[in-house]
């Protein structure tokens, strides 16, 4: 019941997917159609795991008070925001209260981690939280600026979600990868060497293809260009066309291993 | 640019100063970026999930007809429902007991994926790569023509290169034979295209990594000429004095906590 | 301790220094680079330049912030050129973040087209961008794979409503599009694996014209494909970019941002040398000493 019914449905859907490849008909397009569209629907729910599990390592971190705990509440904080703005629209062009309840229901989170992994107090924290939560409900009753969309996708239009993916994701993140430049700078001075015939080669076809734009060669450089294209389509081309080919029989393997219920690793323990 | 932009702008290159401090060395104004980013990507995530996920593929295909209290049973589309409690059932991989009951709609899907990789990944990963591999040669232009015949791709030396490189970094990958005599030779063939295609994906990767800087520099120097009016004859309209005030506050924080460093550095070195 | 040695024990944060230097001095000063063109690129602008107006172009965001520098240069010149030519335009996003991307590259792009501008000698007159007329974004869905095949079947089977919520069919540019058969190609602009997925699930199984742009770490590993036909175009990283920039007429970050390109490349070229001289140095001394 517990591994034979998986290992089932495995093989029965995969074998009916591979079925289906070889022999479109109308009846089993139809079947094809549906199971890509459930598949989809379950990715959702999957998805979304990664999200609770966030939320439970942050609090985590918090209540066993882990180095750099504090910055936790940040994260907390930041996806509760994120969340808020996605599910709220202004009217108009007024804010009226909004930013008060983004505080009011920032401080309500806040309080209920705070009452959650707190060791006493917590009836101090609860009660905090309660009165928070009571601002953020007055607020939401009375001020008609703004609203919650929970069934159309105003949210995801409104000004302080846009804002905070343009200047606060895109900025981070942009800024974390290019951090990755000042680690290859360093490691071309300290780790590529010419130590034999095999690094003397890929450090060659890695010039070749660094100095393809430098137009300070005079005549010789349509022939960098050129040569670097050749060295890309060619020799390039041969050993990354091996490479697709082996991957490719290494998926297929696997999936028939999989599919035939001799590989059951994405099974886990238990 | 309107203020409110211009404001949002300079945070912006705040928090893109915070992630670079790190490469002096780990500091609260890195965490503090590396946090919130996080955070609001996870947030951001949800929303996605929700809006562009949920609302479309389940309440929206059942909604249209249907009442929530039958549980849309009565809609003109109930199996939907199938779907959904798999979905849910997903989450009892939060519970040590129930973890098992979340293998069945992974199956589902574990099934399906594996079932379409088979005969595509198969057709367009090996077949048609094995095909072009084994195209007639081109006799009819084998030196290349052209001002730079040595370089052209179509030629029928460079296509009999592809040809060599190929098989001989296929036997390269072939482990279940000792690379010993010609099988060796041709494998070390094999390992010198396979290292000039490393060579030629390296130079790339410095390309691309440098590319993500010059980017950062660019908006930081987009940012700078707005915020400084380098460039400018003109007085910025956006320089106000609430401008002054948070850009001040911001220069602040980095002065503070420099300061901070420098005097426990000093302290440091007396004992 | 000598020279050499010294070299080669410096802390790498003087190394992040100079590099900052070196980019920063050729940014501030104000040269341009020739770009020269290469086939891969120009036979995506081909592709796009001849399409008669009216045709619709596919073209999938499937990047994060994390790629930006690269891909979104790729995104502003030919979804401008697209529209430009009055083409219409499909965006997707398969990637966590890269909604957001879609969103900003098409609020963006918009906003430029509402200037008269000229391109190769041809004079655009400004135009106002609608959704639903001039292009769809159809939002982000989980597992690239599933959804690109079932794109296939139809557009309406993986997004029955748009990013914005709108449902598909009442957007008038989707009545006449069911699935990839009624594109005049895709043109996958990814960060990520997804492009695989394209290349094998959505061009190996309903044959569309397919052409890639994609970062400067993969661009090597796709060749073999536009080898053997799969794909009909490449762009790869910022120089890809900067050629579609140069071809499209319309200059942009991408093209900007070579002369430093240039220069950072020089220095790393540089920092190669001076390792594997340091390196060859203490190797000849260390035989000496053995010999002695």
């Amino acid at each position: 019941m517990k591994r034979q019914i998986p290992v089932v449905l495995v093989g029965l859907f995969g074998l009916f997917m591979i079925f289906q490849y070889f022999v479109p008909h109308e009846s089993s397009e139809w079947i094809y159609e549906f199971l890509l569209d459930w598949t989809i629907i379950i990715g959702i729910f999957a998805m979304a795991l990664g999200l609770w599990s966030l939320y439970r390592v942050s609090v985590e971190k918090i209540r066993t008070r882990k180095p750099a705990w504090g910055y936790n509440y940040l994260t907390l904080v930041g996806l509760f925001t994120m969340m808020l703005f996605g599910f709220t629209s202004q009217n108009g062009e007024a804010w009226g209260w909004f930013f008060p309840f983004m505080v009011a229901a920032n401080l309500t989170l806040v309080m209920i981690i705070q009452a959650s992994v707190t060791k006493g107090h917590r009836g101090l924290f609860l009660g905090t939280a309660g009165v928070c939560l009571a601002v953020c409900i007055v607020i939401i009753i009375f001020d008609d600026t703004w609203g919650f969309h929970f069934e159309t996708a105003e949210g995801l239009q409104s000004t302080m979600f846009r804002a905070f993916f343009d200047n606060i994701l895109i900025p981070i993140f942009a800024t974390m990868f290019s951090l990755l430049a000042f680690f290859i700078a360093s490691a071309a001075y300290r780790a590529f060497r010419a130590r034999n015939v095999m690094a003397t080669l890929l450090l060659l076809a890695a010039l070749i293809v660094m100095l393809r734009f430098n137009p300070y060669f005079g005549p010789l450089s349509p022939y960098m260009s050129k040569a670097s294209n050749w060295l890309m389509n060619v020799p390039n081309l041969a050993a990354q066309r091996a490479i697709i080919i082996g991957v490719g029989l290494g998926i297929v393997a696997t999936a028939l291993k999989v599919i035939l219920g001799i590989e059951r690793g994405y099974m886990g323990k238990g | 640019m309107d203020f409110s932009t211009f404001l949002w702008t300079t945070f912006a290159a705040f928090l893109t100063l915070a992630t670079y401090s790190f490469l002096y060395k780990d500091n609260p104004f890195y965490k503090i970026a590396e946090h919130i980013v996080t955070g609001v990507a996870a947030g951001y995530f949800a929303i996605l999930l929700w809006h562009n996920g949920l609302v479309p593929k389940l309440w929206f295909q059942r909604i249209d007809d249907g009442d929530w209290w039958w549980l849309w049973l009565n809609s003109s589309k109930p199996w939907y429902l199938i779907p959904a409690i798999l979905g849910m059932l997903m989450w009892t991989r939060f519970s040590k007991k129930y973890q098992w009951v979340s293998r069945w709609p992974m199956a589902l899907y574990i099934g399906i994926s594996a079932g379409i990789a088979v005969p595509l990944e198969m057709s367009n990963r090996v077949n048609k790569q094995l095909y072009d591999t084994m195209a007639d040669l081109n006799w009819a232009n084998f030196f290349g023509q052209g001002t730079y015949a040595m370089f052209d791709t179509t030629s029928g030396l460079s296509q009999l290169l592809i040809v060599i490189g190929v098989v001989a970094a296929l036997i390269y990958f072939f482990f279940s034979k000792a690379h010993t005599g010609l099988f060796g030779g041709v494998a070390k063939v094999g390992i010198w295209t396979l290292m000039i295609g490393f060579g030629a994906s390296f130079g790339f990767t410095v390309m691309a990594r440098i590319s993500l800087f010059i980017n950062r520099m660019q908006f930081l120097g987009g940012w700078g000429q707005e915020a400084f009016n380098a460039s400018g004859t003109t007085p910025n309209p956006n320089y106000s004095a609430w401008y002054q005030v948070f850009f001040w506050l911001l220069a602040l924080l980095v002065i503070g906590y420099a300061a901070y460093e420098i005097v426990k550095h000093l302290r440091s070195r007396k004992t | 301790m000598d020279i050499f040695e010294k070299l080669m024990k410096l802390d790498r944060r003087w190394v992040f220094l100079f590099l900052i230097a070196v980019c920063v001095v050729t940014y501030a000063a104000d040269f341009e680079i020739p770009v020269l063109v290469e086939p891969e690129v120009e036979a995506i602008f081909n592709f796009v330049d001849t399409l008669p107006a009216g045709a619709a172009v596919m073209i999938p965001i499937d990047y994060d912030p994390g790629s930006l520098a690269e891909l979104h240069p790729m995104t502003y010149a030919i979804v401008e050129q697209c529209w430009r030519k009055n083409l219409k335009v499909v965006f997707s996003a398969l990637s966590q973040n890269a909604p957001g991307m879609a969103d900003q590259a098409i609020r963006d792009i918009s906003d430029s087209l509402k200037v008269e501008k000229e391109y190769n000698g041809v004079v655009y007159p400004p135009r106002e961008i609608v959704n639903g007329v001039d292009y769809c974004f159809l939002g982000y869905k989980p597992y690239p794979a599933i959804i690109i095949l079932s794109m296939g079947q139809n557009f309406r089977l993986p997004f029955p409503l748009d990013y914005y919520g709108t449902p598909l069919d009442s957007l008038p540019m989707m009545r006449d599009i069911q699935n990839y058969d009624d594109l005049a190609c895709v043109i996958d602009i990814s960060g990520t694996n997804a492009t695989d997925y394209w290349i094998s699930y959505g061009q190996g199984r309903y044959g569309f014209p397919l052409a890639i742009g994609v970062t400067g770490v993969s661009t090597a590993q796709y060749y073999p494909y536009y080898g053997s036909g799969q794909i009909f175009g490449i762009m790869g990283g910022m120089l890809g970019a900067a050629q579609y920039e140069q071809l499209a007429d319309n200059p942009g970050l991408a093209k900007d941002g070579m002369r430093v390109q240039w220069s950072a490349h020089m220095m790393i070229i540089a920092f190669i040398v001076l390792g594997n001289v340091g390196y060859f140095v203490s190797r000849i001394r260390a035989r000496r000493g053995e010999r002695r």
